[in-house]
């Protein structure tokens, strides 16, 4: 059971950690000032660019080569935080910019910081758009996890390569319980996902029933 | 001393100049209509006025404030200069009575009860009371652009900036938002942007015919209508009424 307790503490906290990024940078892109706007395109190519394994060793074995030491669980949720920032800042991006831009003019006109738009305008309906994607993304960390076996996480997955180790003859079955975990995990957590996104849907702009 | 005074404002987009030189003021509680072809600048003026889009050149000036100093704090400002839009600009997540209270609570940092009152009242002023709890994709276009008054009523503003109001309506809805519109002339200045000739003939204090840029000719509705003196605003008005018909 501590496999599954591992993957799922990778999963949320790396989750969490990259969605906040996230956010930050999707706004910094689209209403910061150069060169802010620039540099973060640049993080997204680099790390978009980059294979989850090649950023994983990078983060343990490249940190430790310059002296910063740091646990192979934490190097494997900065991994997939990185990783998954420059992903879903894609996520964000796209819903902000579907949001009519007379909204924020809107919000300037009757006085509002540009902060404040963002913060009471704009982020509301933005989280809102973002759900669909977002829940695409929350799969994908989750199945990445297993990845973090290349610098020795033991999650799930690892420690059903430690029972398959021991019984050889039931390697399938094993096999097949942990794709069943995981199965679990993402099909409740998008179950409940989808129950927030028609909680928090804008009354009247709502694309159902339309068949 | 005027309450409100534009001098000299030049504006351009890329290479094109659109304000060529604009200067008029406003005393409390006037009401100005600006007519003109569409492209002369005049939403831009607009926008001009409360810094949306800050002039390249010219003086804006506020109850003795220079809202085109860079140090003056524009968002304070902002306040007492409501703008209504021609496409309503309504906040999509939020309630008519969410949509005008969210600026006294976020910006006057009202009490949310308090705010919620106030923000009833005036959608209570432009005939929304029922409507309160509808969000924007519920509202017909009249109702919306009421909303949008409603909005920039809540701020206490000094003057209310009209952008082309009733373009994006139907006619049957235009009725609705021009009533509301009467019923402030005289409690708040106002300066609309507009081709309802009916409406700037009845309520306007002093109509300016702008084109290319700069003031063709300004003057009281009865004088502009019945006697322009620049043959630019014969032909502009010539044209409009065999377009809208005499009222």
């Amino acid at each position: 059971m501590s496999g599954l307790a591992i993957t799922i503490q990778l999963t949320l906290l790396s989750l969490f950690l990259a969605s906040v990024l996230a956010i930050v940078m999707a706004f910094g892109r689209t209403y910061g000032r150069q060169p802010l706007p620039f540099f973060i395109l640049i993080y997204e190519k680099i790390f978009r660019g980059i294979p989850l394994l090649v950023i994983f060793i990078l983060v343990y074995f490249g940190l430790a080569q310059i002296g910063i030491l740091i646990d192979a669980f934490t190097a494997a949720i900065i991994g997939l935080a990185l990783h998954s920032t420059a992903y879903q800042i894609q996520i964000y991006r796209s819903a902000i910019n579907s949001i009519p831009e007379g909204q924020v003019i809107a919000a300037r006109s009757i006085g509002m910081s540009k902060l404040k738009a963002i913060r009471y305008i704009l982020l509301p309906q933005m989280l809102r758009l973002s759900i669909p994607g977002w829940s695409n993304e929350f799969t994908i960390i989750l199945k990445d996890t297993s990845i973090a076996i290349a610098i020795g996480v033991v999650e799930l997955m690892r420690q059903g390569r430690y029972i398959i180790v021991r019984e050889p003859q039931s390697a399938l079955s094993i096999l097949l319980v942990i794709a069943l975990i995981y199965f679990i995990f993402v099909f409740s957590i998008n179950r409940g996902l989808s129950f927030l996104e028609k909680k928090y849907h804008i009354s009247g702009l709502e694309i159902t029933n339309v068949r | 001393m005027p309450m409100l005074e534009v001098k000299n404002i030049h504006k351009s987009f890329g290479t094109i100049e659109v304000l060529k030189g604009i200067t008029f003021s406003m005393e409390k509680e006037e009401t100005k209509v600006i007519i003109g072809t569409s492209g002369t600048g005049k939403s831009t003026l607009l926008r001009c006025i409360n810094q949306l889009d800050p002039p390249d050149k010219g003086e804006v000036w506020l109850d003795g404030e220079e809202l085109t100093n860079p140090s003056t704090d524009i968002n304070k400002i902002r306040q007492k200069i409501g703008f209504v839009f021609q496409d309503f600009n309504l906040f999509n997540h939020l309630t008519a009575l969410r949509n005008v209270s969210i600026g006294l609570e976020k910006v006057k940092h009202m009490e949310k009860e308090q705010a919620r009152e106030r923000a009833m009242n005036e959608l209570k002023r432009v005939g929304l009371e029922k409507q309160i709890n509808q969000y924007p994709a519920q509202l017909s276009g009249g109702q919306k652009q009421r909303v949008g008054i409603a909005r920039a009523l809540a701020m206490d503003p000094d003057i209310i900036l009209f952008d082309e109001p009733t373009s994006a309506l139907d006619p049957e809805l235009i009725g609705d938002v021009l009533d509301v519109m009467k019923s402030l002339a005289g409690n708040v200045a106002m300066l609309i942007v507009t081709h309802e000739m009916g409406f700037a003939r009845n309520v306007a204090n002093e109509i300016i015919f702008m084109e290319g840029g700069v003031i063709v000719e300004k003057g009281p509705p009865k004088q502009m209508f019945q006697n322009p003196t620049k043959q630019r605003t014969k032909e502009f008005l010539g044209r409009i009424s065999t377009l809208y018909g005499e009222e």
